[in-house]
């Protein structure tokens, strides 16, 4: 079963972003980028089902500019086998990617595709979930274990109030919460042997689909900052601050 | 006919999930900007008494009611294919859903097979088709406009107030789907039982971190919570670290909260954590690392062992 991994190159999850001046956007100038982490848990899913012999090739995606090959470098020193890049020099909504994944799955003959649940930049939890109803996929949604099993695949979701098992047929989208895995570190080998793995470059012409985006960003602005507060002494203090000055207990 | 505001109920077959209410309220500021109706679907098992409690809310004008047995388990597979044939009957202008893991696991599908993005967790309706969303874990806000003929939006609860349960008369019709859902299959569930309210919807939260060591000690927050009818979350650090379940993380992948009242316990207040709880109204931060970034958002800070300032909290309460 050959299985797909999409990637996103966004900001590093450490860094403390800053809104443009103009208000455009946000700063991405000279800040560290990397794989999204929901990504790097999705890849690492992905090598581990070629370890266990379920996968028997891992494809690596991702859709941006040529600064996407360095997090697609990355994936190939995790493990996975081959890269592709969709070339596009605008940032393509969820339903554009997913409309480019589905293109990739049927081109491909994917069994399984494996997603992050986000992108920790612009946070919008929706790229899985279209790519399943336009490849009328079933799809396993903030997933915390995955088991194939009879020929099913069982999914752990994380939910609000707890966790869901769901069976799955194949083909099958998945896509990552934190506790799926924890991502391994790229070793000096592979990183070495990554460099001479193939990476494809694609348009999104060549896949047939459109990308025309459908949302405009107005402005981009900063959320009001909280102050610091004040440094109670004791409990004694901050119960009484909570009553009196608060009005909260 | 003109088009209507289609929200989409998220329940458990018997309630409605009370996130649903404040969806209602996103509905309600469409419906000043464009005049048009809000229907509420329930699309369920054995679900009529969800429909009827929601014809009895206050902003509500119509409630379409899908009940059907291949829908008890509400897998997005099977309820998308409902919401679109509904959507070939009526005419939707805005359909709404709760930024529950209901609401983020179905909607994109419903957006998708509609051909129509999806805006994500808005937390302010501009006009009708302008829409305010947090963006980089709430560092920035982004005002958004869509083109698309249908808006598609998953709504944050805790950037609108709740609508009146009560005092509404909608009118409510049974809607027939008949579709078969061959992809996925319900398999089991672990629903964490609790007698304490649930973290999206209590005044007041008290949530450790990784500061609290073991989940053997978060009793001692439950103790705290019990005296004050509150909550109990927890950072991520501490779910990744097995202390507690991954239902009471707090934080930009976990829960949005904005209670009257959050503690963080142990809590450093990294940015993930911060997207989580920072429209809370009051934060109190108890930590012996003076240096955590958690005081930097915290309305009052104790500087004090938690192993000693929590149980004394909890005597000084009663």
């Amino acid at each position: 079963m050959k299985v797909l991994v999409a990637i996103k190159r966004v900001v590093d999850a450490n860094v403390k972003i800053r809104v443009k001046p103009d208000n455009s956007d946000v700063d991405l100038a000279n800040v560290k980028m990397a794989i999204n982490p929901f990504c790097e848990i999705a890849v690492e899913e992905a090598v581990r089902l070629k370890e266990k012999g379920i996968a028997s090739e891992v494809l690596v995606v991702s859709v941006g500019d040529d600064r996407c090959q360095e997090q697609l470098r990355t994936a190939l020193a995790l493990g996975a086998d081959r890269a592709v890049q969709v070339k596009t020099d605008f940032a393509v909504e969820p339903l554009g990617v997913a409309k480019l994944l589905n293109a990739i799955v049927a081109k491909e003959e994917c069994g399984l595709v494996v997603l992050g649940k986000q992108s920790i930049d612009s946070d919008n939890n929706q790229t899985g979930q279209m790519l399943a109803a336009i490849g009328n996929m079933p799809q396993g949604t903030f997933a915390s274990d995955i088991e194939l099993k009879d020929g099913e695949l069982r999914v752990t979701r994380e939910v609000d109030g707890g966790l869901q098992k769901v069976a799955l047929t194949l083909p099958a989208v998945i896509t990552t919460d934190l506790r799926l895995n924890e991502p391994r570190f790229a070793s000096l080998p592979n990183i070495m042997k990554a460099k001479r793995k193939p990476l494809e470059v694609i348009s999104p012409e060549e896949l047939n689909v459109d990308v025309t985006p459908r949302l405009t960003t107005l402005s981009v602005v900063s959320p009001s900052e909280r102050q610091a507060g004040v440094i109670v002494s004791s409990v004694a203090e901050l119960v009484e601050k909570l009553k009196t000055e608060a009005g909260v207990l | 006919m003109t088009a209507s505001i289609l929200v989409i109920a998220d329940h458990n077959n018997e309630q409605l999930n009370a996130a649903t209410l404040n969806t209602l309220q996103a509905a309600v500021e469409l419906k000043a900007k464009t005049g048009s109706l809000i229907t509420v679907l329930v699309a369920g098992g054995q679900c009529e008494g969800v429909a009827q409690q929601a014809a009895e809310v206050s902003a509500v004008d119509q409630v379409v009611l899908i009940e059907d047995d291949t829908l008890s388990s509400q897998l997005a597979e099977s309820v998308a294919p409902a919401v679109i044939a509904l959507t070939n009957e009526a005419t939707y202008s805005h359909i709404l859903c709760a930024a529950t893991t209901f609401g983020k696991d179905l909607l994109p599908r419903v957006a998708a097979l509609l051909d129509v993005s999806q805006v994500s967790e808005i937390i302010e309706v501009v006009d009708a088709d302008t829409f305010v969303r947090p963006i980089y874990a709430g560092n920035a806000l982004a005002t958004i406009k869509s083109s698309d003929a249908i808006k598609v939006l998953t709504v944050r609860g805790t950037a609108f107030d709740a609508v009146a349960a009560t005092g509404g008369t909608a009118e409510l019709n049974r809607f027939i789907v008949t579709h078969s859902n061959e992809l996925s299959r319900f398999v089991s569930e672990e629903k964490t039982v609790s007698e304490r309210p649930e973290l999206t919807s209590a005044a007041i939260i008290i949530s450790g971190g990784r500061g609290m060591q073991s989940g053997d000690n978060f009793p001692m927050l439950e103790k705290v919570a019990d005296k004050l009818g509150a909550a109990v979350g927890a950072s991520r650090a501490a779910v990744d670290a097995g202390f507690v379940s991954n239902d009471m993380q707090v934080g930009q992948t976990g829960k949005i909260v904005a209670p009257d009242l959050y503690f963080a316990v142990g809590i450093s207040g990294a940015i993930q954590h911060l997207a989580g709880m920072k429209d809370s109204k009051v934060i109190v931060a108890i930590n012996k690392d003076v240096d955590a970034p958690i005081f930097g958002v915290a309305d009052y800070g104790l500087v004090a062992d938690l192993f000693e300032a929590v149980p004394e909290l909890e005597q000084s309460l009663s």
